[in-house]
């Protein structure tokens, strides 16, 4: 087993060298294809062209009785062009909605397909071997003669990419301001059909029809959350998915009876999953710790408020306090106050002695700076909201942690400087 | 091209959307160098209008001129603003990047950005005082700010004639009195501006020329002629029902708009 993943690293044998050569290229054309149907929103194109080949390169091969990968080729792009012509067709003319045309003829021309390909494999040719590890697809029988059209391939959908990445990018934005500066829109999005078939065409031998979508969309997902600018996805996506279709092939390679498709999923769908979950900013960890943060902010804000209004009505400002007094005047949960004590006692807003609480000069002055944004806010829903003063408290009471400074000034401005709030208690000054 | 040309002509223009007729015979001719309001109510074809005149949507009969020529000989100088929320604004672009497509229509699609491509961006940029935001993401912006990047847009292109669709709703007070103003500064300097606009009570103080639609031409002229009660009120109140159940009647029984 070692000496065979070994030997794979090493890329030992000729056979080997040839598969990882195939898979990293054809992964490549995939993922960066996908990212400009991803950013159009097309996701779904992807699925319903792989299975839409499937018949050409049925015809061709028993029109040339030969497996031929140039004339293989020709038939699954014929077949797949055709099959997107007659989408846009129908749903252009409202025969059909677009996605009962993209359902319609994913499973029509798939079926057809398959009924081909049984007929082919009853007719018993030698030559028909092979031919079946287009369904599910078998990266160990790429070829040499694969290697050069992958290589050829990829050289020029590359180059179509660079030459028309800006084209591609407003096509995905703003399709509309395209056609008012005169670009010719139908024929990149022409472009655009003709190099996703054609990723399509030559990936589904090492990932089958059923899953070549995954070998599109999956890289340009997972690089999406890591990056905003087109340029850093595109690469980004082409690292992920010759990383996913590498595994594929060394996993096939490892336990041959292993169909390549299937790895090469679960490859690219855990750096999916990875990138969901720990992507800087768009990630869901990401955002959960940025909703923490916020929580945390609030009760400590809300505590210090507290301790500032315990403070009004003792007529003392920095009033020393229990933490029995604190739950009684508000329905904290007793864990979650705690935690915010002691969050405050570390920033040193808060002076703990045994079981009193009192501000410190600093806290005092946050907590001031607080309870000064809460009033001015509820002055201001009062005043141009026209809301009860009964009803202002619980809408200030959430918007009063995110008032910035600048809106500050803009409602001091507005507020004319106030020095009551609705509730006609004394707003505290500006520090 | 002469200045004295006509900004935009509409002949004849009819729009048929899924066998509906939209806009119906639109005829008009607007002056260059005015601030020009396109008004009308709900499902007008106000924005049809628009579209059909930028040749992106297909005309069922007619045809339009921009700036005294085909559309096609003046594209560069034509620059279009679309609604704002017709867009997916979570793409993967910067402020800057969404501007320099204002020179798109100049670079087309192969040639390279270049110095002078770069310093009309700033400039624009700093025109709707969005300069600081040069490298923000798109997804990261306020309405308002949208809206002020899809002017810079159209200012980096350099046109002398601009058409927005309703860059006003959905900005805060603020943002559009900026917007407008900056339009007031286009257009003394001699560009010419047509708005898609609902609002009627700025109306007047905005535009010193105004076309009223309701699928068809109400009235075309400069505002003090057009913006009376009675037009108004054949625009907004007067519903167009014997057109449409003609339209209805047309697209049920599979009719052509136009004989052969």
């Amino acid at each position: 087993m070692a000496e065979q993943a070994l030997s794979f690293f090493l890329l030992r044998e000729p056979n080997i060298r040839m598969v990882v050569a195939g898979v990293l290229l054809l992964s490549l054309i995939s993922a960066l294809v996908g990212c400009f149907t991803f950013l159009r929103k097309r996701s779904l194109m992807g699925d319903a062209i792989a299975h839409s080949v499937l018949p050409g390169i049925c015809v061709a091969f028993m029109l040339s009785n030969e497996r031929n990968p140039l004339l293989l080729l020709l038939g699954a792009l014929l077949s797949g062009l055709l099959a997107v012509g007659l989408m846009e067709y129908l749903s252009r003319r409202r025969l059909t909605r677009p996605d009962t045309a993209l359902s319609l003829l994913l499973s029509s021309f798939f079926g057809l397909g398959i009924l081909l390909l049984t007929y082919i494999q009853h007719q018993g040719d030698a030559a028909q071997a092979g031919l079946e590890k287009y369904l599910f697809g078998k990266a160990a029988g790429i070829t040499s003669a694969d290697v050069e059209l992958l290589g050829i391939s990829a050289i020029l959908v590359v180059a179509a990419i660079l030459l028309l990445r800006r084209g591609f990018t407003l096509l995905a934005f703003d399709e509309d301001y395209a056609r008012a500066a005169g670009w010719p829109v139908a024929l990149l999005q022409l472009s655009l059909s003709v190099l996703t078939v054609w990723a399509v065409s030559i990936g589904i031998q090492a990932v089958g029809v059923v899953l070549m979508a995954a070998l599109l969309i999956t890289p340009a997902l997972a690089a999406r959350f890591w990056t905003h600018s087109i340029a850093r996805m595109l690469l980004l996506a082409a690292l992920f998915g010759m990383i996913s279709g590498y595994s594929g092939a060394f996993i096939s390679y490892l336990a041959p009876g292993m169909p390549t498709g299937p790895w090469v999923v679960v490859t690219a769908t855990l750096l999916a999953g990875f990138s969901m979950l720990f992507a800087p900013r768009r990630g869901v960890l990401a955002r959960w710790q940025t909703h923490r943060n916020n929580r945390n902010t609030m009760l400590q804000e809300n505590i210090l408020k507290l301790f500032y209004q315990l403070g009004e009505k003792s007529g003392e400002e920095r009033h020393t306090v229990l933490e029995e007094d604190l739950l009684n005047q508000r329905a904290f949960a007793p864990q979650a106050l705690r935690r915010g004590l002691r969050k405050l006692e570390q920033q040193g807003l808060l002076l703990h002695r045994l079981h009193t609480y009192q501000l410190s000069d600093e806290g005092l002055r946050e907590a001031r700076r607080v309870v000064r944004l809460h009033r001015l806010w509820e002055l201001y829903l009062q005043r141009y909201l026209h809301l009860a003063p009964d009803h202002v408290h619980d809408d200030a009471e959430a918007m009063e942690h995110v008032i910035t400074p600048e809106i500050e000034e803009q409602l001091e401005q507005l507020l004319q400087n106030p020095e009551r709030d609705p509730h006609n208690t004394a707003i505290p000054p500006k520090a | 091209m002469s200045q004295a040309a006509p900004a935009l002509e509409a002949h004849n223009i009819t729009v048929i959307y899924h066998k509906k007729p939209v806009l119906w015979n639109i005829d008009f001719t607007l002056p260059q160098g005015e601030m020009i309001g396109i008004m009308g109510p709900n499902g007008a074809g106000k924005s049809t209008l628009i579209k059909a005149l930028l040749g992106l949507v297909p005309l069922n009969s007619g045809y339009a001129r921009l700036l005294g020529a085909e559309l096609k000989q003046v594209r560069q100088r034509v620059s279009y603003i679309p609604q704002r929320q017709t867009i997916d604004w979570d793409f993967p672009a910067t402020v800057e990047e969404v501007v320099m497509m204002g020179r798109f229509p100049h670079l087309g699609l192969f040639r390279r950005i270049g110095k002078e491509d770069r310093r009309l961006v700033k400039e624009a940029l700093e025109q709707v005082s969005m300069s600081e935001f040069a490298q923000r993401q798109i997804s990261q912006l306020s309405g308002g700010q949208q809206q002020r990047v899809f002017l810079a847009r159209a200012l980096a292109q350099q046109a002398d004639l601009y058409l927005l669709d309703e860059p006003f709703v959905g900005v805060d007070a603020s943002t559009e009195q900026s917007i407008i103003q900056l339009l007031r500064n286009m257009r003394e300097a001699g560009k010419t501006i047509v708005v898609v606009h609902h609002d009627l009570h700025t109306a007047p103080e905005y535009f010193n020329y105004l076309v009223l639609v309701n699928a068809s031409l109400i009235a075309c002229g400069p505002t003090k002629d057009v913006f009376t009660d009675e037009l108004l009120r054949s625009t907004y109140s007067g519903k167009l029902t014997v057109l449409s159940q003609v339209g209805d009647q047309m697209r049920s029984r599979s009719f052509p708009v136009r004989e052969k």
